[in-house]
């Protein structure tokens, strides 16, 4: 099993520019930098079919080709290490033990897009990670890796690590950049996208960190070596952070299209030998899926999106025989009600309603109707908000309803309540 | 209002990003930390440094979870109750906690020292349970661990 992302995770002071450098570090941006124009690399990145790794998928090298050539305005890249998707933990790891190779990622895509200035957006509950990044920053800009004249080629690009301060909603591209310019962290309406209209109205490209830590490998060992490591259409390896019901939980790197149910068992399986009852695999708006689903599917964009959940962001939530579906939906409803940032009435209205309508049911006070609504609620936000985030919401309730309804009904019949 | 360090660390960050107000969460932090919690005073004069008003900070300051507005005790225990928290038992961890500090969610100890609140993913599910008082983390949390992590602070 190639290891791309996390081949440095295990050696000891990982951190640190010496170490990154015996082991084949700042390698790709000498090259990228003295071999390589900024077109020839967004190629290479498009060849590689690397997909956002924050949730969306998008292509990367097509999001950096939106970058206008001519712009009069500065261009800025920002790396998105808002990593709030409840089940996701895997950006952790790159910050903390490998942050160099985030740093390399990021001289070379803000080269291939002509940026001088880029941005970590980090959450705010990692401020032993900002802190770590900040050392690395320093590391690198005392030895020509970043700031002026980078390995004396003329090309200039500063970094600086901006602290968020707990809002999901950040993690969405352009709720992050009103956060970055100071505001409340309201998304934008797109168009304009940020590649042409993003920070202080200047085209933007905004990335997830993972998704800026794959870009070494693929200038080293080309675009068509990254793709070959996943499927077609979604290239590479990524990291999947496994949580709950499993023996070994923790980041685990595995090429593009992987079986979910051979990840599972490299985790040592499900806790105590029980038996799997449902996955969510993405992050909690990824849309549930049952242990028969579980069985035989794949980790990539394509196949999960054609069983109508999705690849999101990695994280992959196991549940077993023991869990209630009612009351881990719950959890998961609660936090999007507690996070929308309330700028559009779907999300808002629509996510305290269905706070409400689980607290009825989990209180042994709902109705047949009340599981229903659940579906009609989410039905009616989905595709109807500003952001994804109304979207998530509807998916994290709607396909868990319909699944587990059985699960729902109990509740109903009063055979079960819960002090919520 | 502020130390020396402080209002020097201020000056840095003002002087950091192409458009001042963009340092304004960072100053927060700094603010925060001065004083404890952001009072209404500590806004005012936050707006006064750079340029903003009192409401423009209001409005930031009040959108973001970690900024908090009234005092809060020296430690703030912040338990994650998310669903792979919760799949691991947060839930008996939040009793244990109770129990052990004599408050619930959201309260104060008597003498200032810990505010227990409940926190939505802190991306530690790996390490689930887990919380976070004031900055560290603190994972794969048991009853006996948590007794430990708590009578340690001083």
């Amino acid at each position: 099993m190639e290891k791309v992302l996390s081949a440095r995770f295990d050696i000891p002071n990982s951190h640190t520019l010496d170490v990154y450098l015996q082991h084949g570090g700042y390698r790709a941006l000498q090259k990228a930098l003295t071999e390589m124009t900024p077109e020839q690399i967004t190629e290479e990145v498009k060849k590689s079919a690397l997909r956002g790794r924050g949730g969306a998928g998008f292509s990367t090298g097509l999001k950096w080709s939106f970058v206008p050539k001519d712009s009069p305005k500065p261009i800025y890249l920002v790396v998105n290490a808002d990593e709030s998707e409840p089940g996701t933990f895997k950006d952790r790891p790159i910050m903390e033990k490998d942050p160099h190779a985030l740093l390399e990622g990021m001289m070379i895509a803000a080269y291939a897009i002509s940026s001088h200035l880029a941005f970590i957006y980090i959450r705010g509950e990692y401020w032993y990670l900002k802190e770590r990044l900040e050392q690395a920053i320093e590391e690198a800009r005392a030895r020509g890796y970043v700031g002026k004249n980078i390995l004396g080629t003329g090309f200039d690009c500063d970094v600086i690590v901006h602290p968020g301060a707990g809002a999901y909603i950040c993690g969405e591209e352009t709720a992050l950049l009103e956060s970055l310019e100071g505001k409340r962290g309201y998304p934008r309406i797109k168009p304009p996208f940020p590649a042409l209209v993003g920070l202080y109205g200047c085209p933007t490209v905004v990335n997830n960190v993972e998704t800026i830590a794959s870009v070494p490998p693929i200038i080293v060992n080309g675009g068509d070596w990254f793709r070959r490591l996943g499927t077609e259409k979604s290239g590479g390896t990524r990291l999947f952070a496994v949580s709950g019901h499993v023996e070994r939980p923790g980041v685990y790197e595995r090429p593009l299209g992987y079986p979910l149910k051979q990840l599972i068992e490299d985790c040592g399986g499900v806790r105590g030998g029980r038996k799997l009852k449902a996955v969510i695999p993405g992050g909690t708006s990824a849309p549930i899926l049952t242990a028969e689903e579980a069985e035989t599917i794949t980790l990539d964009f394509e196949a999960l999106a054609a069983i109508g959940s999705m690849l999101g962001s990695g994280g992959v939530i196991v549940m077993d025989e023991t869990t209630d579906i009612v009351q881990a939906t719950y959890r998961s409803i609660k936090f999007y009600e507690h996070e929308s940032c309330g700028w559009c009435v779907p999300c808002r209205e629509g996510t305290n309603w269905l706070v409400k309508i689980f607290r009825r049911l989990l209180r042994g006070g709902g109705t047949e109707r009340d599981i229903d609504m659940l579906i009609e609620l989410s039905d009616n936000m989905f595709g109807r908000t500003h952001c994804p985030l109304g979207d998530a919401a509807a998916w994290a309730v709607a396909p868990a309803v319909k699944k587990f309804r059985a699960e729902f009904e109990r509740y109903v019949q009063r055979r079960v309540s819960v002090a919520v | 209002m502020f130390s020396q360090q402080a209002e020097k660390r201020i000056d840095e960050l003002l002087a950091k990003y192409p458009q001042k107000r963009s340092a304004l969460l960072p100053i927060l932090y700094v603010a925060q930390a001065e004083n404890g919690y952001l009072s209404d005073d500590v806004m005012e004069y936050v707006a006064q440094r750079m340029g903003l008003t009192y409401l423009d900070v209001l409005s930031t300051a009040s959108f973001y979870t970690m900024f908090y507005r009234r005092p809060v005790g020296k430690y703030v225990v912040q338990l994650c109750t998310n669903v792979s928290c919760w799949l691991m038992g947060s839930d008996h961890i939040e009793k244990c906690i109770e129990r052990k500090l004599g408050i619930r969610l959201g309260e104060t100890t008597p003498d200032g020292k810990f505010t227990f609140v409940e926190v939505e993913c802190i991306g530690a599910c790996g390490g689930a349970p887990a919380m976070q008082v004031n900055f560290d983390y603190h994972e794969n949390l048991t009853p006996d661990k948590v007794d430990q992590i708590l009578d340690a602070l001083p």
